[in-house]
């Protein structure tokens, strides 16, 4: 049962990453690759609609971890106390950077706002998961810089495949510039991990890069994606074994009452959640133009 | 100055602040959606664009309420460490169900209201803003149920110094949850009402459309209903106070000694005498516990210690509550009684109205405030202690820094939220367009 949560916790911040990434992704981009307002909510557009919704993993991976593990969660959260802080720093300025952007008069607030809070938790989360792994200051900005690199890579490749014009045209350049910078910083930074994810997730950045440059864009994203997926297995895998210094998950577990119970409502409520969600990308499906 | 003291203000200004835009999303959602509604029914063109209006306004009060929400989940974490190792197996499990079962819903919905406008067949479009908005009431519930075990918690032993859940339906079905559920969220149709009325007031001064009549007389009759739920589950709390928060309920009425056929103290010196034992029992000569009294038996029962909150808060929060709720709701009757029968609105009404926007949220503040102070020095009644809940590994600096950037931001964000609502209000609807809608524009209405 244990397993099964920590598996559960695993998959929720596997989807954060996923889906989150490219958003973050998106919102660092735009105003660089955006030569006016038009451009501007071209780009965000893409995100429009499911940024919200993608937040919720967060939510629901740190709320599991709250249910599920209580000492975990209070234990990391305290212990990286300001990083906290600064991440949702970050979630509050773009959150309502891109809700309020379509309604105030000058939306280079907005731009900015989302900019940077896109910026500060796609850094500060490769941070405190590498140094919750190593306890290492060097490790940490490492990691901060893998997840950074790998967010504008996912972002740009998303913005790619969801957008048709100029925008597409730059975000392939920026994606393979950015597949460019992350290759040296991956190698560097999984190679501390070293195990078979890891390697596969720099494999899969080489290849998203490739696919990128031979203009299969879905594919690209698919590889992008699987890159966060296996980066994320292998830091799970890591947290398995010793998920906070000093704890150990049956330490930090719930009872076997309410995991059993959280078991029955997770596997019957995130089917939903599943199907209703990939019905938005499917609503949504198709590419994005400059609006006239 | 410690960092007990510091949390505790960081958990008191996060959540009062976070506690202005829930209710509002809570009521406006349904607002809107019964707006919606309204168009698909009579297809009039002036619900359609009372939708909008108020869809806008509703996103814009929306943005604020979800990031100030992912603060207060962190906060459990990052400030009360020791409270959330020791509850987190029950308090939870209803938070990891808000975010599976309500607000999964909520988010993805209403980006797909919000985009799917030209995009979504017409009923699908309006299925889409109900579950965002039923999403928004269901997440009320299961945070209430959250709140309400902290003040009389059920459905869990004590093992190895922590809690540990043994029944998940009574954690959900607490009877101090069902009574706080249907006041809070009828509260927060209190407040949303009180927002349309002051908005469709500023307009009716203004000019003198009819779209705006019939969104206020909805506005009224839906202050006016909630406000008879809010009366009745709050008597029903009252007299579950009696029962699970005698020091609460006796901090409330100023009450120092166990008092047979207590009176309610309107304000000091004011007292109508056994009203407070009919109201906490039904039964003009029961006695009710006072502070000083229970005082001196929580200490034979927990050892030495003041388990009396702070007298004052609590006692003042207790009257403004009622005070600015029955206001609010009073003057939504009488304006229902005004405008009966089609009678216009009077221009008194209008500005009584817009003069009345602060009222109901003054009074769900007013209401926290009583019930959050009113359970200390408890952070779970007779479990914890809240100077034991704290994480102590934080250090003053740290709260000290997060409360300062949270309370600088959120104070920028005031400003900026309240700058964006005037400015919407004031734009009012479009006129008339002159050609239908679908053809007119592409993009979709309400977007970035």
């Amino acid at each position: 049962m244990i397993d099964l949560w920590f598996v559960i916790i695993a998959f929720l911040w596997t989807g954060y990453f996923v889906l989150e990434g490219f958003d973050f992704g998106v919102g660092l981009l735009a105003p660089l690759l955006s030569r006016n307002d038009a451009e501007q909510r071209q780009s965000l557009h893409t995100i429009g609609p499911v940024w919200d919704g993608n937040e919720v993993w967060l939510i629901t991976a740190v709320g599991a971890m709250f249910a599920a593990f209580p000492a975990w969660y209070s234990g990391v959260f305290s212990a990286f106390y300001l990083q906290v802080t600064l991440i949702l720093v970050g979630l509050i300025l773009r959150g309502v950077g891109l809700e309020w952007r379509g309604k105030v008069r000058n939306p280079a607030w907005c731009d900015m706002a989302v900019m940077v809070g896109s910026g500060l938790p796609a850094f500060l989360w490769g941070a405190v998961f590498a140094d919750l792994l190593f306890g290492s200051a060097v490790a940490a900005v490492l990691g901060g810089a893998f997840t950074l690199t790998v967010c504008v890579l996912h972002g740009a490749v998303f913005l790619a495949l969801r957008t048709t014009g100029a925008i597409r045209r730059r975000a392939r350049v920026a994606a393979l510039a950015a597949g460019a910078a992350v290759i040296p910083v991956a190698v560097l930074a999984l190679s501390k991990l070293g195990t078979f994810p890891a390697l596969a997730a720099m494999a899969a950045l080489a290849a998203a890069t490739a696919l990128i440059w031979r203009r299969r864009e879905g594919w690209a994203f698919t590889a992008t994606a699987a890159a966060i997926v296996l980066s994320t297995l292998a830091v799970f895998m890591e947290l398995r074994v010793r998920p906070l210094p000093g704890l150990t998950l049956a330490e930090a577990a719930s009872g076997a009452y309410t995991l059993t119970m959280l078991s029955w409502i997770g596997l019957l409520a995130l089917p939903f959640v599943l199907l209703y969600q990939g019905w938005t990308y499917y609503v949504f499906r198709k590419r994005v133009r400059v609006a006239a | 100055m410690d960092a007990l003291d510091l949390a505790r203000w960081q958990f008191g200004v996060t959540t009062v602040y976070h506690f202005l835009f829930v209710p509002l999303t809570i009521g406006l959602g349904i607002f809107v959606a019964g707006l919606q509604t309204a168009w698909h029914r009579t297809g009039k063109e002036h619900y359609l664009k009372l939708t909008k209006f108020f869809g806008k306004l509703f996103l814009i009060n929306f943005a604020m309420g979800v990031v100030t929400g992912i603060v207060q989940e962190f906060q459990f974490g990052m400030n009360w460490s020791e409270y959330s190792t020791f509850v987190g197996d029950v308090f939870g499990a209803p938070l990891a169900m808000e975010a599976l079962l309500a607000f999964f819903m909520e988010s993805t919905f209403l980006g797909l209201w919000i985009f799917g406008w030209d995009r979504l067949p017409k009923k699908v479009h309006l299925a889409c803003i109900w579950a965002a908005a039923i999403g928004s009431n269901l997440s009320a519930y299961f945070i209430l149920a959250a709140n309400a075990w902290m003040k009389h918690p059920v459905g869990y032993e004590v093992v190895d110094g922590k809690a540990r859940m043994t029944d998940l339906w009574a954690v959900l079905t607490n009877s101090t949850a069902l009574a706080q559920v249907p006041h809070v969220v009828g509260a927060a149709f209190i407040v949303a009402g009180g927002f349309v009325l002051a908005v469709c007031g500023y307009w009716m001064l203004r000019r003198n459309a009819p779209m705006w009549r019939s969104a206020a007389r909805a506005a009224l009759v839906m202050t006016a209903v909630a406000g008879a739920v809010v009366a009745g589950t709050g008597d029903l709390s009252g007299k579950l106070l009696y029962e699970q928060q005698p020091m609460k309920l006796a901090a409330a009425e100023g009450l120092q000694h166990d008092t047979a056929g207590a009176g309610f103290s309107v304000v000091p010196g004011v007292e109508i005498p056994k009203v407070l034992s009919f109201l906490a029992t039904n039964d003009l000569n029961a006695t009710v516990q006072g502070t000083e009294d229970l005082q001196r038996r929580f200490e034979q029962q927990f050892g030495p210690g003041d388990y009396r909150p702070d007298p004052a808060v609590v006692f003042w929060s207790f009257r403004l509550m009622i005070g600015f709720g029955m206001a609010t709701v009073g003057l939504s009757v009488l304006g229902l009684w005004l405008t009966r029968r089609r009678r216009e609105f009077p221009r008194r009404l209008s500005r009584a109205l817009v003069a009345a926007l602060p009222l109901p949220l003054l009074a769900v503040i007013a209401g926290w405030l009583l019930s959050e102070i009113g359970r200390q020095p408890w952070t779970v009644a007779g479990e914890l202690l809240t100077a034991a809940s704290v994480s102590p590994g934080v250090s003053l600096a740290e709260v000290a820094v997060s409360l300062g950037v949270f309370t600088l931001l959120y104070g920028a964000l005031a400003v900026a939220e309240a700058v964006l609502l005037t400015r919407h209000v004031r734009e009012g609807v479009p006129e008339p367009e002159p050609a239908p809608l679908a053809e007119q524009r592409r993009e979709p209405s309400l977007m970035y």
